[in-house]
């Protein structure tokens, strides 16, 4: 490279020797443009490092399967006999690194599955024949953006540690270049990536297949595989950092309020989904009548002192539930819904002492009530207790202590557990002691089924969710309250939404309402003001925020919309 | 709120026998009943046979710590009159018991432990656990409760309200405890002679109480220190002594403690086996016997050794999956119910139903052997079913026997591989077992070249494994080995012989001592080469002519009796070989299922719309499918609009394309929902979460391709 960049010109001799005609083609492009220099420099070294590893490529895959096939023989797994699960995935592939992608990477796999390009082009994206107007530099520095980008596709193919993915586009790069073509991204300001993209894939079309096909070909083999193997994985760790450490947030700033679409609220959602015919309905079916065969084997793994944990996709609360009307009917069980936002092991064993065990009393610690518990049990060997847990790894269930208390529970030997678990992470939950004392036997039950229940005291249902979830709270608190109360809440509310539109608003200052109370009469000193304030702010329907000049700001926590509902409420109501 | 329910609780007392009835009607085919109880009983046996081996292993750590515990004792009792120079010291008698990392066994040592302790040497004996100890306090109390309990239990009856006093007691304190001491050991002292002779007489005056702790490791420093520094303080009062559970090793006691701690211990080291040995004699005494019909098939004991060596070391676990594979095999195999020891199989056999013999037949291996005989015979076990179970008694009662030489013979070949050098087939016993039950072993490489290390054997280490095959032949109970025990005792009264005629071949090696005399390079160098050259025209000696017979013979009885069971017809009744379900049930892989269903609905939902080439996912696949698969494409937050549109577009397109646009504002809503839906369940499996970063994004929590 005969660019003089001084921090980077160390790196660039190393590229001459492996792509001695990039280096021509730079050249040329070096002259026309010195806006795009940092994207190149980074293109470039892509394709190094491209170049290094299409030489290994196939090493490198030979390689991979072979350690992989090796930790399946060490594992024990064996290849002719069909799995009845998908548990002969290997953990290469689901636990691989991919490079970080680009926010509108989404909605072109979008149009790729829809299979319809043309047709979902969105109106929105027609800032593209402008941007490449933008960059009116020569043929040339555009057919070396051709040779970038198609390095970094085949990069990522190479990523994606799917050899038979790969080798298909190796063998056609072109046709997918054409497809990607005729869809343009949706544009956002940092997307410097992109808007080359959309200049090299269109002029892909018109010039260079001869010469893709050239850099495509892949160089002889050598023997570095190892060691290249050692790199790509350093890069890929630098990668991941790379996009963790910058705070810049490369997508676009679209919103939900933009969209002029109405906020659902529970009940709506509800009732959409109701009317919208479950997909698969009948492979669904077979699918938990094949786990339903189970039943029965499960209940002899119980008793002969193992529990039983499910996983899989699916909520399995139906099958639980089902294998505990269909076996259950008889004998003591306790069901605990993992999911429900305020359940605690405190809860399980109150139930289970004061329900199961009809004792009156209270314990100081769970420690002491699982002593009890346990106690008892070993006391009676009559006494016998099913326990079913829809989410064992629930938010409120996951804490060390409390697996450590279900633990032992279950260790007992008339206590019978089976649970179900959905979070990706949660066997992490356990350490050997715990898996110890729950003696799982584990049960893949994929069902495919919504997760209706489980997700339906989330408050997270992200953003549509969170608006309905606090008016509700907001009307049900406010309706206890005196009347006076609810006036200055009003009062508060009223001034917020007519601040609206100021995007720094801080809040009402305390003096500023305190003044304004006291005109509408709501209130005879700042003290009944201060109590009041109070117990708003233990409902959490207030938050004070001290400003940079001491005053106290007083806001409501909630967005615009849900503020207005309320008030059209309130005014119905009064 | 109300999140429990408890229904039914009026029909409790049913429970009980529907449990029992429910265990003999769970299986859906044959003698399932007879089945369930010959499981029972096997798995009975196999448990017992366990405890006892975990026993024997212990022992030995076992008697030195009850020697040290009463030698500690004793020590106290010869000191009563010098108290003086025992005050100065103030030092805890102390075990430190390494147990190593399998954590999960040493419950059971612990048990063994605090139960011998309680026989020979004192009733006071406390196991605490740092899950229960927090604080001082917990710690106290627990000790308290420990000991006041095993107070009831020694005096028994007599006492008991004023040990229920003594519980209430919410103080617990050293000097309580030490009270509590006093008076219990003034106590025995005075019933001693007239009742308690026969609890008493095993434990001496004022026996050591001992408190035992569990985990070292995870006890909170503070606590640790805090009980040392108190107990030392009252060691003349009250005889404590410790021992520490160690998993990883003793210098941990130095990292938790500081000197001026650790240095109030008078610390005695103790190692417990190793879990390989452990498992070594458990697979001895349990696979490698024809004591138990129940056997296990390469892949499984595979998965089993697996788990035992890649991930817990645990030898409960390992005997928890040999549990579950007896469980697994008598569930599914109706045929079970024929594996059984010999006395009872003719009773069996012959009591089967036609349903169970046409079972018979439909065996793989019992169909090779049809093949086999001649077509009369072939027609008769075909049709017949009192033929056939004449004949399939007798196989069984073949594969019985193969069974014991097997074990036998595998045992000899052991001895010799496991001197060789580099183990070609493996240094432990169960290693070969695998390699001899995958397939023929002596068509493996590594059987060919430990055969031709086995020729290179010297003659004191040949003569020595003779001696030991000779052993092992003659303790064995198969029959068929007389002969083979006068073959190789003659091998060895030949190799007796050999000794005697290699005196006379001393002569010539004296000779060749003459030339080494000679450091003369050129001459060495020529004797070297003329060596060679002799050797090579040179017959060879009658040792090892000899040597060749042996190692052939060996070799002989392999490919005779070391047949992988596989090839045995009706193996599929005592032998379990379903390795996937084990796996699946042990060492289950739950975000791989998840992956999988993410991914490749169709492995699940056997629709033809599901089907795609190449791995990836048609825009039929459920929702969520598709809401991961496009949420794959994003960096670190993803957009919901972008998303809810990517949605909507797949959707969309999936769908009939030709849907009236009047409704697609209801179709809209509907999609908003789904996608919601989606969503949400994403975040529950925990692939996204809400964030705060920008308005309208949630945050990707995994990186790369699940």
């Amino acid at each position: 490279m005969s660019r003089p960049e001084g921090t980077r010109s160390s790196r660039r001799c190393l590229q001459v020797k492996f792509v001695p005609d990039e280096d021509v083609l730079k050249h040329i492009a070096d002259d026309s443009g010195t806006k795009v220099r940092k994207d190149k420099a980074q293109l470039s070294v892509s394709v190094k490092r491209f170049v290094k590893k299409l030489e290994n490529i196939s090493d490198n895959e030979a390689q991979e399967i072979l350690e992989e096939k090796n930790y399946v023989a060490a594992l024990g797994i064996c290849a002719q006999e069909s799995l009845g699960n998908g548990s002969n995935i290997s953990g290469g592939e689901v636990y691989s690194f991919q490079t970080p992608k680009r926010s509108n990477k989404m909605a072109e796999l979008a149009s790729e599955l829809a299979q319809t390009p043309e047709k979902n082009v969105a109106p929105d994206h027609s800032k593209c024949p402008e941007k490449m107007a933008k960059t009116p530099q020569g043929k040339m520095f555009l057919l070396m953006h051709v040779f970038s980008l198609l390095f970094q596709n085949k990069k990522k193919e190479f990523v994606s540690t799917t050899p038979y993915r790969l080798r298909k586009r190796l063998a056609a790069p072109d046709p997918y270049l054409e497809s990607e073509s005729e869809y343009s991204a949706s544009c956002s300001e940092e997307e410097d990536e992109e808007e080359q993209k959309e200049v090299s894939t269109v002029l892909s079309d018109q010039k260079t297949p001869t010469k893709t096909k050239a850099a495509s070909t892949p160089p002889p083999r050598n023997s570095l595989a190892k060691k290249i193997k050692d790199q790509k994985m350093g890069n890929l760790v630098e990668e991941y950092f790379e996009a963790h450490s910058s705070s810049k947030v490369l997508t676009s700033d679209r919103t939900l309020q933009k969209l002029r679409k109405r906020r659902l609220n529970q009940q709506t959602l509800h009732d959409l989904l109701k009317n919208a015919p479950l997909a698969y309905a009948a492979e669904i079916r077979d699918l938990n009548q094949q786990h339903e065969s189970l039943f029965s084997k499960w209940m002899l793994q119980l008793h002969l002192g193992f529990n039983i944990v499910l996983y899989g996709l699916g909520s399995k609360r139906d099958l639980l539930e089902k294998f505990r009307t269909s076996l259950l009917q008889d004998s003591v069980h306790l069901v605990v819904n993992g999911y429900f936002p305020s359940i605690t092991v405190r809860s399980i064993l109150n139930s289970i002492t004061e329900e199961v065990l009809e004792h009156i009393g209270t314990f100081r610690s769970p420690l002491d009530q699982l002593e009890f518990i346990t106690k008892r049990f070993k006391e009676d060997p009559s006494l016998e207790l099913y326990i079913l847990i829809h989410n064992l790894d629930s938010q409120m269930l996951r804490a060390e202590r409390s697996q450590q208390i279900l633990a032992q529970l279950s260790s007992l030997p008339s206590i019978y557990l089976i649970a179900s678990i959905d979070h990706i992470n949660a066997p992490l939950m356990w350490d050997q002691a715990k898996l110890s004392l729950y003696n799982w036997l584990w049960y893949e039950t994929t069902t495919f089924n919504p997760y209706v229940e489980e997700t339906s005291y989330e408050n997270s249902l992200l953003v549509q969710q969170s608006g309905s979830l606090a008016l509700s709270s907001l009307t049900h608190v406010l309706h206890s309250l005196t009347l006076n109360a609810r006036g200055i809440f009003r009062l508060l509310a009223q001034h917020q939404l007519e601040k609206k539109d100021n995007p720094s608003y801080p809040g009402l200052s305390f003096q500023d309402f305190y003044q304004q109370c006291r005109e509408a009469f709501l209130v005879n000193s700042d003290l009944t003001l201060r109590a009041q304030l109070t117990e708003f702010r233990d409902h959490k329907l207030i938050r004070t925020k001290r400003g940079a000049d001491g005053v106290e700001y007083l806001l409501i926590p909630v967005d615009e919309s849900t503020l207005a509902d309320f008030l059209e409420k309130e005014d119905e109501d009064v | 709120g109300c999140f429990v329910f408890k229904p039914s609780a009026k029909k409790r007392r049913l429970s009980e026998k529907t449990a029992h009835e429910f265990r003999s009607t769970s299986h859906d085919s044959e003698d399932t009943e007879l089945r369930f109880l010959t499981c029972q009983s096997l798995w009975n046996q196999i448990k017992s046979e366990t405890e006892q081996i975990q026993e024997d292993l212990n022992k030995q750590l076992l008697d030195n710590l009850v020697s040290f515990l009463s030698r500690s004792h004793s020590d106290l009792q010869e000191n009563t009159t010098k108290w003086t120079c025992r005050m100065k010291f103030r030092e805890i008698p102390t075990a430190a018991l390494v147990l190593g990392v399998n954590v999960t066994d040493h419950d059971l040592t612990f048990r063994g432990l605090s139960d011998v302790l309680q026989d020979k040497i004192t009733p006071y004996v406390a196991l605490l656990e740092a899950k229960d100890c927090p604080g001082i306090k917990n710690l106290m109390q627990k000790l308290m409760g420990q000991l006041m309990n095993c107070d009831v239990e020694v005096d028994s009856l007599e006492d008991e309200d004023c040990v229920q006093v003594s519980q209430n007691r919410i103080r617990c304190s050293m000097s309580s405890l030490i009270s509590w001491y006093e008076s219990v050991t003034k106590k025995t002292d005075s019933e001693t002679p007239s009742k308690k002779r026969n609890s008493s007489s095993r434990h001496l005056q004022s026996p050591p109480v001992v408190v035992i702790f569990k985990d070292m490791e995870s006890f909170t420093t503070k606590v640790l220190q805090d009980f040392i520094v108190i107990s030392s303080q009252h060691i003349h009062e009250l005889p404590v002594v410790l021992i520490f559970g160690i998993a990883t090793s003793p210098m941990i006691i130095h990292r938790l403690l500081p000197h001026s701690v650790s240095s109030l211990l008078c610390i005695e080291l103790f190692q417990s086996l190793s879990c390989k040995e452990h498992l070594s004699t458990i697979i001895d005494k349990l696979l490698l016997t024809s004591r138990f019909p129940f056997k296990l098939g390469e892949k499984v004991l595979q998965v089993l050794i697996n788990i035992f060596l890649y991930h817990d070391f645990s030898v409960q676990n390992f005997i928890k999956g040999f549990q579950l594979c007896i469980v697994e095999h008598f569930y599914s195999q109706p045929l079970s119910v024929l594996c059984c020891h010999l006395v009872d199989l003719k009773k069996r056999v012959y009591s089967l139903s036609s349903d169970q013999c046409e079972n018979i037949r439909r065996l793989p291996s019992f169909r090779r052997y049809v093949e086999k005989q001649e077509s009369g015979k072939q027609i008769e076990l075909l049709t017949n079913d009192s033929f056939l179970k004449e004949e399939t008694e007798k196989l069984l009662e073949d594969l019985h026997v193969y069974h014991e030489n097997y074990v036998s013979i595998l045992r000899c070949l052991h001895v010799f591989t496991s001197s060789l050098p580099k183990y070609p087939l493996g240094k432990q016993i169960r290693e070969l077992h695998c390699a001899c039950l995958e397939n023929q072993v002596w068509e493996t490489e590594e059987y060919e070249s430990s055969l031709q290390l086995a020729r290179m054997l010297n003659k004191t280490d040949l003569v020595n494994m003779l001696q030991q095959c000779v052993e092992i032949l003659m303790s064995s109970s198969g029959k068929e080995f007389d002969k083979t025990v006068e073959k190789l005792k003659e091998f060895l009264t030949q190799f007796q012989n050999l000794e005697e005629a290699s005196q006379e071949r001393d002569v010539a090696i004296s000779s060749q001592k003459e030339l080494q005399k000679k450091t003369d390079l050129y001459h060495l160098q020529k004797t070297l080469l003329e060596l060679k050259e002799s050797r090579r025209s040179k017959k060879l000696t009658k040792f090892e002519i000899l040597r060749f017979e042996v190692v052939d013979y060996i070799d002989r009885l392999v490919r005779q009796y070391l047949v992988p069971a596989d090839n045995r017809t009706l193996h599929e009744i005592v032998y379990f070989n379903a390795a996937t379900v084990l796996r699946g049930h042990l060492n289950a892989a739950p975000r791989t299922a998840l992956h999988t269903a993410l991914n490749n609905p169709h492995w699940y939902l056997k629709n033809q719309a599901l089907k795609c080439d190449g791995g990836g996912i048609s825009n039929k696949a459920p929702d969520i499918c598709i809401v991961y698969k496009l949420h794959l494409e994003c960096g670190r937050l993803i957009n919901l609009v972008d998303w809810l549109e990517a949605f909507s577009t797949v959707v969309t397109a999936g769908e009939e394309p030709n849907a009236d646009a009047a409704s697609s504002d209801q179709v809209d809503d509907i999609i908003h929902a789904r996608f919601i839906r989606a969503v949400s369940e994403l975040e529950l499996l925990g692939f996204i979460k809400p964030s705060k970063q920008k308005t309208d994004h949630v945050a990707r929590l995994t990186w790369g391709g699940c």
